[in-house]
Protein backbone atom coordinates (compact mmCIF):
# COMPACT_ATOMS: atom_id res chain seq x y z
CA UNK A 1 0.00 0.00 0.00
CA UNK A 2 3.29 2.40 0.70
CA UNK A 3 4.39 2.06 -2.45
CA UNK A 4 0.86 2.64 -4.14
CA UNK A 5 0.69 5.82 -2.45
CA UNK A 6 4.21 6.95 -3.09
CA UNK A 7 3.78 6.44 -7.43
CA UNK A 8 1.47 9.21 -7.33
CA UNK A 9 3.21 11.63 -5.17
CA UNK A 10 5.36 13.96 -7.34
CA UNK A 11 9.52 13.20 -6.78
CA UNK A 12 10.05 16.50 -4.43
CA UNK A 13 7.55 14.67 -1.98
CA UNK A 14 9.09 11.27 -2.10
CA UNK A 15 12.17 12.29 -1.26
CA UNK A 16 10.69 13.73 1.60
CA UNK A 17 9.00 10.77 2.49
CA UNK A 18 12.47 8.59 2.32
CA UNK A 19 14.05 11.55 4.37
CA UNK A 20 11.68 11.46 7.29
CA UNK A 21 11.26 7.64 7.72
CA UNK A 22 15.01 7.63 8.27
CA UNK A 23 14.52 10.65 10.75
CA UNK A 24 11.60 9.07 12.56
CA UNK A 25 12.26 8.30 16.14
CA UNK A 26 12.23 4.55 16.74
CA UNK A 27 9.69 3.83 19.35
CA UNK A 28 10.52 2.17 22.61
CA UNK A 29 9.24 -0.87 22.23
CA UNK A 30 10.29 -3.05 24.86
CA UNK A 31 10.14 -0.28 27.27
CA UNK A 32 6.44 -0.01 25.84
CA UNK A 33 5.65 -3.22 26.00
CA UNK A 34 7.10 -3.03 29.92
CA UNK A 35 5.13 -0.10 31.10
CA UNK A 36 1.49 -2.10 29.37
CA UNK A 37 2.76 -5.52 30.75
CA UNK A 38 2.70 -4.00 34.71
CA UNK A 39 0.30 -1.57 34.52
CA UNK A 40 -2.90 -4.23 32.48
CA UNK A 41 -1.60 -6.31 34.70
CA UNK A 42 -2.21 -4.24 37.55
CA UNK A 43 -6.03 -3.81 36.59
CA UNK A 44 -6.42 -7.09 36.08
CA UNK A 45 -4.99 -7.86 39.34
CA UNK A 46 -7.43 -4.89 40.86
CA UNK A 47 -10.12 -6.60 39.07
CA UNK A 48 -9.36 -10.06 40.94
CA UNK A 49 -9.55 -8.30 43.88
CA UNK A 50 -13.19 -6.86 43.25
CA UNK A 51 -14.07 -10.74 41.88
CA UNK A 52 -13.19 -12.34 45.08
CA UNK A 53 -14.62 -9.50 47.03
CA UNK A 54 -18.41 -10.36 45.38
CA UNK A 55 -17.72 -14.44 45.75
CA UNK A 56 -17.48 -14.14 49.12
CA UNK A 57 -19.68 -11.32 50.18
CA UNK A 58 -22.66 -11.61 47.74
CA UNK A 59 -22.70 -15.41 46.54
CA UNK A 60 -21.31 -15.05 42.78
CA UNK A 61 -20.38 -17.84 41.58
CA UNK A 62 -16.94 -18.27 39.63
CA UNK A 63 -18.62 -18.13 36.11
CA UNK A 64 -21.08 -15.16 36.88
CA UNK A 65 -18.70 -12.64 38.90
CA UNK A 66 -17.23 -11.31 35.54
CA UNK A 67 -20.65 -9.02 34.99
CA UNK A 68 -20.36 -7.22 38.18
CA UNK A 69 -16.55 -7.02 38.01
CA UNK A 70 -16.84 -5.12 34.90
CA UNK A 71 -19.62 -2.90 35.87
CA UNK A 72 -17.59 -2.31 38.74
CA UNK A 73 -14.55 -1.66 37.34
CA UNK A 74 -16.55 0.71 34.60
CA UNK A 75 -17.70 2.97 37.67
CA UNK A 76 -13.95 3.09 38.83
CA UNK A 77 -13.08 4.33 35.05
CA UNK A 78 -16.23 7.29 35.76
CA UNK A 79 -14.63 8.30 38.21
CA UNK A 80 -11.15 8.71 36.99
CA UNK A 81 -11.95 9.86 33.60
CA UNK A 82 -13.90 12.07 35.06
CA UNK A 83 -11.39 13.93 37.31
CA UNK A 84 -9.08 13.61 34.55
CA UNK A 85 -6.42 11.03 35.85
CA UNK A 86 -7.36 7.84 33.40
CA UNK A 87 -6.03 9.92 30.31
CA UNK A 88 -2.22 10.99 31.77
CA UNK A 89 -2.15 7.07 33.26
CA UNK A 90 -2.99 6.24 29.34
CA UNK A 91 -0.49 8.54 28.50
CA UNK A 92 1.99 6.38 30.27
CA UNK A 93 1.09 2.70 30.13
CA UNK A 94 -0.11 2.64 26.13
CA UNK A 95 -1.98 -0.90 25.60
CA UNK A 96 -1.70 -1.12 29.60
CA UNK A 97 -5.24 0.80 30.31
CA UNK A 98 -6.89 0.33 26.14
CA UNK A 99 -6.93 -3.10 26.13
CA UNK A 100 -8.65 -3.86 29.51
CA UNK A 101 -12.36 -3.42 30.02
CA UNK A 102 -11.65 0.25 31.57
CA UNK A 103 -10.47 0.65 27.95
CA UNK A 104 -13.86 0.40 26.89
CA UNK A 105 -15.40 2.18 29.39
CA UNK A 106 -13.14 5.42 29.01
CA UNK A 107 -13.86 5.62 25.33
CA UNK A 108 -17.09 5.58 25.68
CA UNK A 109 -17.19 8.03 28.94
CA UNK A 110 -14.75 10.29 28.15
CA UNK A 111 -16.73 10.51 24.31
CA UNK A 112 -19.88 11.57 26.69
CA UNK A 113 -18.36 14.25 28.86
CA UNK A 114 -16.81 15.55 25.78
CA UNK A 115 -19.73 16.18 24.08
CA UNK A 116 -22.01 17.46 26.55
CA UNK A 117 -21.32 21.10 25.44
CA UNK A 118 -23.22 20.23 22.16
CA UNK A 119 -26.50 19.22 24.31
CA UNK A 120 -27.44 15.42 25.19
CA UNK A 121 -29.55 14.31 22.50
CA UNK A 122 -27.30 15.26 19.42
CA UNK A 123 -23.97 15.30 21.70
CA UNK A 124 -23.92 13.27 24.16
CA UNK A 125 -26.10 10.63 22.56
CA UNK A 126 -24.39 10.59 19.15
CA UNK A 127 -20.99 10.51 20.08
CA UNK A 128 -21.32 8.37 23.15
CA UNK A 129 -20.17 5.17 20.93
CA UNK A 130 -18.08 6.83 18.16
CA UNK A 131 -14.79 5.32 19.68
CA UNK A 132 -15.99 2.17 21.19
CA UNK A 133 -18.92 1.68 18.42
CA UNK A 134 -16.27 -0.44 16.20
CA UNK A 135 -15.63 -3.00 19.33
CA UNK A 136 -18.60 -3.74 19.89
CA UNK A 137 -20.08 -3.96 15.98
CA UNK A 138 -17.03 -6.33 15.41
CA UNK A 139 -17.71 -8.03 18.69
CA UNK A 140 -21.10 -8.91 18.07
CA UNK A 141 -20.81 -9.64 14.16
CA UNK A 142 -17.63 -12.34 14.68
CA UNK A 143 -19.55 -13.55 18.04
CA UNK A 144 -22.71 -14.41 15.51
CA UNK A 145 -20.57 -15.79 12.88
CA UNK A 146 -18.77 -17.83 15.27
CA UNK A 147 -22.08 -18.89 17.27
CA UNK A 148 -23.71 -19.92 13.65
CA UNK A 149 -21.20 -22.03 12.94
CA UNK A 150 -20.72 -23.68 15.84
CA UNK A 151 -24.60 -24.33 16.24
CA UNK A 152 -24.79 -25.60 12.66
CA UNK A 153 -22.31 -27.88 13.32
CA UNK A 154 -23.75 -28.92 16.75
CA UNK A 155 -27.68 -29.17 15.16
CA UNK A 156 -26.56 -31.46 12.16
CA UNK A 157 -23.14 -32.81 12.64
CA UNK A 158 -24.37 -34.13 15.29
CA UNK A 159 -21.06 -33.12 17.50
CA UNK B 1 -1.90 -17.98 43.42
CA UNK B 2 -5.22 -17.28 41.31
CA UNK B 3 -4.25 -13.34 41.20
CA UNK B 4 -1.06 -13.60 40.45
CA UNK B 5 -1.80 -15.58 37.21
CA UNK B 6 -4.66 -12.68 36.89
CA UNK B 7 -1.43 -10.09 36.94
CA UNK B 8 0.79 -12.13 34.38
CA UNK B 9 -2.06 -13.39 31.66
CA UNK B 10 -3.67 -10.06 31.88
CA UNK B 11 -0.44 -8.49 31.16
CA UNK B 12 0.85 -10.22 28.19
CA UNK B 13 -2.58 -9.58 27.04
CA UNK B 14 -1.77 -6.10 27.14
CA UNK B 15 1.32 -6.58 25.77
CA UNK B 16 -0.18 -7.97 22.75
CA UNK B 17 -2.19 -4.62 22.10
CA UNK B 18 0.80 -2.82 22.83
CA UNK B 19 3.19 -4.62 20.05
CA UNK B 20 -0.44 -3.99 17.61
CA UNK B 21 -0.03 -0.43 18.53
CA UNK B 22 3.99 -0.28 18.10
CA UNK B 23 5.12 -2.82 15.78
CA UNK B 24 2.38 -2.96 13.47
CA UNK B 25 1.42 0.81 13.52
CA UNK B 26 -2.33 0.24 14.22
CA UNK B 27 -4.58 2.39 15.36
CA UNK B 28 -6.63 1.66 19.23
CA UNK B 29 -9.79 0.75 17.40
CA UNK B 30 -8.26 -1.35 14.74
CA UNK B 31 -6.32 -3.38 17.66
CA UNK B 32 -9.73 -3.78 19.89
CA UNK B 33 -11.67 -4.66 17.22
CA UNK B 34 -8.85 -7.40 16.28
CA UNK B 35 -8.45 -8.75 19.97
CA UNK B 36 -12.56 -8.59 20.58
CA UNK B 37 -12.84 -11.13 17.20
CA UNK B 38 -10.01 -13.25 18.32
CA UNK B 39 -11.67 -13.33 21.68
CA UNK B 40 -14.67 -14.79 19.98
CA UNK B 41 -12.97 -16.98 18.11
CA UNK B 42 -10.80 -18.48 20.92
CA UNK B 43 -14.28 -19.40 22.60
CA UNK B 44 -15.96 -20.76 19.54
CA UNK B 45 -12.50 -23.17 19.25
CA UNK B 46 -13.32 -23.90 23.32
CA UNK B 47 -9.82 -22.23 24.39
CA UNK B 48 -10.58 -19.17 26.34
CA UNK B 49 -12.93 -21.02 28.83
CA UNK B 50 -10.12 -22.62 30.39
CA UNK B 51 -7.79 -19.34 30.42
CA UNK B 52 -10.76 -17.87 32.41
CA UNK B 53 -10.23 -20.78 34.90
CA UNK B 54 -6.62 -20.38 35.18
CA UNK B 55 -6.44 -16.87 34.60
CA UNK B 56 -9.86 -15.72 36.40
CA UNK B 57 -9.68 -11.75 36.12
CA UNK B 58 -6.43 -11.84 33.89
CA UNK B 59 -9.10 -13.20 30.98
CA UNK B 60 -12.27 -11.35 31.74
CA UNK B 61 -11.08 -7.91 32.25
CA UNK B 62 -9.14 -7.58 29.07
CA UNK B 63 -11.53 -6.78 26.10
CA UNK B 64 -11.26 -10.60 24.50
CA UNK B 65 -13.28 -11.54 27.24
CA UNK B 66 -16.13 -9.53 25.62
CA UNK B 67 -16.36 -11.57 22.42
CA UNK B 68 -15.57 -14.50 24.45
CA UNK B 69 -19.21 -13.14 26.13
CA UNK B 70 -20.87 -12.66 23.14
CA UNK B 71 -20.63 -16.06 21.83
CA UNK B 72 -21.51 -17.53 25.47
CA UNK B 73 -24.38 -15.86 25.80
CA UNK B 74 -25.35 -16.76 21.89
CA UNK B 75 -24.33 -20.59 22.31
CA UNK B 76 -26.59 -20.62 25.70
CA UNK B 77 -29.56 -19.43 23.82
CA UNK B 78 -28.38 -21.35 21.12
CA UNK B 79 -29.00 -24.48 22.52
CA UNK B 80 -32.63 -24.15 23.94
CA UNK B 81 -34.19 -22.21 20.89
CA UNK B 82 -31.90 -23.71 17.86
CA UNK B 83 -30.39 -21.15 15.36
CA UNK B 84 -32.91 -18.02 16.28
CA UNK B 85 -31.31 -18.36 19.95
CA UNK B 86 -28.34 -17.01 17.77
CA UNK B 87 -29.62 -13.15 17.90
CA UNK B 88 -31.89 -13.50 20.53
CA UNK B 89 -29.12 -14.71 23.04
CA UNK B 90 -26.42 -12.31 22.17
CA UNK B 91 -26.38 -9.83 24.69
CA UNK B 92 -27.34 -12.34 28.00
CA UNK B 93 -23.99 -12.56 29.39
CA UNK B 94 -22.31 -9.36 28.36
CA UNK B 95 -25.14 -7.24 29.13
CA UNK B 96 -23.33 -5.24 32.10
CA UNK B 97 -20.38 -4.30 30.13
CA UNK B 98 -22.13 -2.20 27.75
CA UNK B 99 -25.38 -0.93 30.04
CA UNK B 100 -22.60 0.27 32.88
CA UNK B 101 -20.63 1.94 30.22
CA UNK B 102 -24.31 3.17 29.28
CA UNK B 103 -25.73 4.16 32.30
CA UNK B 104 -22.09 5.27 33.89
CA UNK B 105 -21.45 7.30 30.54
CA UNK B 106 -24.68 9.55 31.25
CA UNK B 107 -23.79 10.21 34.68
CA UNK B 108 -20.44 11.14 34.11
CA UNK B 109 -21.64 13.25 31.37
CA UNK B 110 -23.70 15.02 34.16
CA UNK B 111 -21.55 15.23 36.83
CA UNK B 112 -18.34 16.30 34.64
CA UNK B 113 -17.44 19.54 32.93
CA UNK B 114 -15.45 18.79 30.22
CA UNK B 115 -11.68 19.30 30.24
CA UNK B 116 -8.99 21.14 28.14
Amino acid sequence: MADKKKKNLPPSAQQYQSFQSKREVKRPVFKNCLKAFFVGGFICFIGQLISTFYIYFFNFTEQTVGNPTTATLIFLTMLLTGFGIYDRIGQFAGAGTAVPVTGFGNAVISAAIEHRTEGFVLGVGGNMFKLAGSVILFGVFSAFIVALIKTIFIQWGGM
Amino acid sequence: MIFFWAFVVGGLICVIGQIMFDVFKLSPGHTLSILVVSGAILDGVGLYEPLIDFAGAGATVPITSFGNSLVHGAMQEAEKHGIIGVITGMFEVTSSGISAAIIFGMIGALIFKPKG
